[in-house]
């Protein structure tokens, strides 16, 4: 039967989050594509790994670039190589496999590592956004599913608070890292919302198919396509949810849209300067934004001074890319120190539960030597009568409970992280907590 | 001088909003621009109620010396954006209007007066009116060249490809271009009106309307260019920039009103 940490009867053993995985740092695409888990996968994994009792809570995050399982355990050092054997296994592989391609993180290395994953910083494109999304929905399925308890609830929580405020305070995920997003924030910048705008795809390429996603997603009012063959631009209109646009009308509909994305592998360019003032004026001088995506450039170089025309090649917006990759790098240090504040109160946090567990074992164990000295020693005396027994009962227990009075209430508000973290580690040394207190492990 | 206590807090609370301004402005959050917005709400009441305060002390509405007139500006200004503000859903120019706001307010500690100035004649309720209106729309005029300032460097920043850190946060050209919009909007409708009231007050008290005073031709010229900027910022070779160097050049002859016909020109609108 599963098991699962309860914060009111945590043993006074060290509550240890660890954490086994591999990510793109770490292992090849061949590797990773063979340690994926689905939903259903994460879930059963999770439940094996507490039916085995090698974990008491659970979750996995599985997405491209990373594979990995998040556990509590109260079993000891044992725990990290019980995960990997399981791992391993779970995909039917051998440990000789994934011979370097694990890393393995315990206590606040592994609250570390889940911190930066929230924030982007462990990400392929620092700072992207999506795995915040799919940390929430990870999370979500093992809460759901029962398989977290309150040392993951509370790691998982604070990791999505990471990530939330490392993106609203920190730029480490404000600008756009990608040449077609940075072409429609651009746009933005000048129409503002791009609902009810109107944008032309002319041509097809693979950063143009991501511009349009781009625009799609911000609910960009009318598309139209236009291609050489209106056969392919008709195939391409219907791919990209669009209206297709003949080839010979091109010209004449260029006062439309708002937005030009040209992607047309073509030696001359395509829109010349005659054919974009034409169009400025026929829109009585509403701006058009013209992401000139072809090499060789399919915007008529002589075009840039046009009133009212802003107009982006790629170079420009690779050059923009680049400026705000380094910006975001720039931001680093900033959302790290927000990682290590919600360390800190997340270890803030797992040493109180802790100092709160001790201090209820110990007062156990001195209840159990109190309970067995009087049954030995009462047990001599045979004209003691049961009141008296009683009331030398409840005086050693009252005196047991005034003795820790006061050690219990500096374990468990007193001292600092430090201090209480130095106690605890004291009691369970001085008073061998860690080999004999009982465990109260609380069924399923 | 309970008037200045409140006057000291209403640059407080400026400064206090202008730091949320500048935070919605590097790294967005609603939480901060509620309360930048909240703040910039209570430094208008508060100025409001210096105001107040004040007009009680020189017993006169506060546009008889430069302190009051000045005092009276910043708080129709701060009224104007934050109409816009709502008006338009739209917080990231509020840390340039509140820092405007803050060096105002502390520069004008400078010029608050010992004592009160001699009461003003009596001139009746017409008379605020139109001086009241007036300012509000020199307010509204200066808010939109402050926001046409913003939209040149936004599309000077756009045409030269270099986006800075803030650039992204910006508001659009199209919104800084409705709001600039709106708020000559809000001048025209308050300095007709000012202007049509002061008309009244003049004919009543002298039979007449003073057409030939330097301060009247001026207003009449300022109406003029920016109904001009109304009608330009719509027609193709004006829209866009062309339109806001216009709105901010227009501020000038604003300006110019304000201060050199006010000093020098004028014989009955000399109130500096």
């Amino acid at each position: 039967m599963a098991t699962t940490t309860n914060p009111a009867h945590v043993a006074a053993q060290r509550i240890q989050l660890a954490l086994i995985g591999c990510n793109h740092r770490s292992a090849p695409v061949a590797i990773r594509e063979r340690v994926t888990f689905t939903s259903e996968q994460a879930l059963s994994a999770a439940d094996e790994l507490r039916r085995r009792g090698i974990l008491e809570e659970a979750v996995v995050l599985s997405t491209c670039n990373r594979s990995e399982v998040y556990g509590v355990s109260t079993a000891g050092p044992g725990t990290i190589a019980e995960m990997e054997k399981f791992f391993v296994s779970f995909h039917g592989l051998a440990s000789v496999d994934l011979n370097g391609a694990l890393y393995r993180w315990t206590g606040s290395d592994a609250v570390r590592h889940l911190f930066r994953v929230a924030a982007g910083l462990d990400s392929m494109l620092l700072g992207e956004a999506e795995i915040l999304g799919q940390l929430r929905t990870a999370y979500g399925l093992a809460l759901e599913h029962g398989a977290t308890g309150p040392v993951l609830n509370k790691a998982f929580q604070g990791a999505l608070e990471v990530g939330k405020r490392v993106r609203a305070e920190t730029e480490v995920g404000a600008r756009p890292m990608s040449v077609a997003l940075a072409g429609v924030r651009l746009a933005e910048r000048v129409f503002g919302d791009l609902r009810g705008h109107a944008a032309l795809i002319v041509g097809a390429g693979a950063v143009a198919e991501q511009v349009v996603e781009h625009l799609r997603n911000r609910g960009i009012g009318t598309l139209r396509v236009a291609n050489r063959s209106l056969d392919h631009a008709q195939e391409l209109a219907r791919r990209f949810g669009g209206e297709a646009l003949a080839w010979e009308s091109l010209e004449h509909t260029l006062d439309q849209p708002d937005i030009i994305v040209a992607s047309v592998s073509a030696s001359n360019p395509v829109l010349t300067r005659n054919a974009l003032e034409r169009a400025i004026a026929g829109r009585h001088g509403r701006p058009i934004f013209v992401i000139d995506l072809g090499v060789p450039r399919n915007v008529a170089p002589d075009s840039t001074g046009l009133y009212n025309l802003y107009l982006y090649n790629v170079d420009d917006l690779g050059e923009i890319v680049e400026q705000n990759r380094k910006a975001r790098e720039a931001e680093i240090p900033r959302a790290e120190s927000i990682v290590e504040e919600q360390i800190r109160k997340f270890e803030s946090w797992r040493i109180a539960l802790e100092s709160s567990s001790i201090a209820d074992d110990l007062r156990e164990r001195f209840y159990l030597q109190r309970e067995s000295l009087l049954r030995e020693k009462l047990g001599q005396l045979s004209d003691v009568s049961p009141e008296e027994r009683a009331r030398i009962a409840a005086i050693t227990q009252e005196l047991i409970d005034r003795v820790l009075e006061d050690p219990t209430r500096r374990l468990r508000h007193g001292g600092g992280m430090r201090g209480r973290l130095g106690a605890v580690e004291a009691l369970r040394h001085l008073f061998g907590l860690d080999e004999s207190a009982p465990r109260k492990d609380k069924k399923n | 001088m309970g008037h200045l206590l409140l006057a000291y807090l209403t640059v407080v609370l400026y400064a206090a909003s202008f730091v949320f301004y500048a935070r919605v402005l590097y790294a967005p959050q609603a939480r901060h621009g509620w309360v930048a917005t909240f703040l910039l709400a209570a430094a208008i009441v508060c100025q409001y109620f210096a105001l107040l305060l004040r007009s009680h002390w020189t017993h006169s509405i506060p546009y008889d010396d430069l302190y009051g007139s000045m005092s009276l500006f910043a708080w129709l200004l701060a009224v104007t954006y934050l109409g816009l503000e709502f008006f338009h859903r739209q917080r990231s120019v509020g840390a340039f209007v509140t820092l405007l706001l803050t060096i105002w307010g502390a520069a004008l500690r400078i010029a608050v007066p010992d004592t009160p100035p001699p009461p003003p004649p009596a001139n009746g309720p017409l008379f605020a009116f139109h001086v009241t209106l007036n300012t509000w729309a020199y307010a509204a005029f200066a808010l939109s060249f402050v926001l046409s300032l913003i939209y040149l460097v936004q599309d000077w920043v756009l045409r030269s490809r270099r986006p800075s850190v803030t650039f992204w946060r910006f508001p659009a050209l199209d919104v800084l271009d409705r709001m600039s919009r709106s708020s000559v909007y809000v001048g025209l409708l308050t300095l007709v009106s000012g202007v049509s009231f002061g008309l009244i007050w003049r004919h009543r008290l002298s039979g007449s309307y003073s057409w030939g005073d330097p301060k009247v031709l001026i207003t009449l010229a300022i109406l003029i260019v920016y109904v001009a900027y109304l009608a330009l910022s719509r027609i193709p070779a004006w829209r866009g920039p062309r339109a806001a160097v216009l709105c901010a050049a227009n501020f000038l002859i604003v300006l110019f009103s304000y201060t050199f016909v006010n000093l020098y020109f004028t014989r009955f609108h000399r109130f500096i």
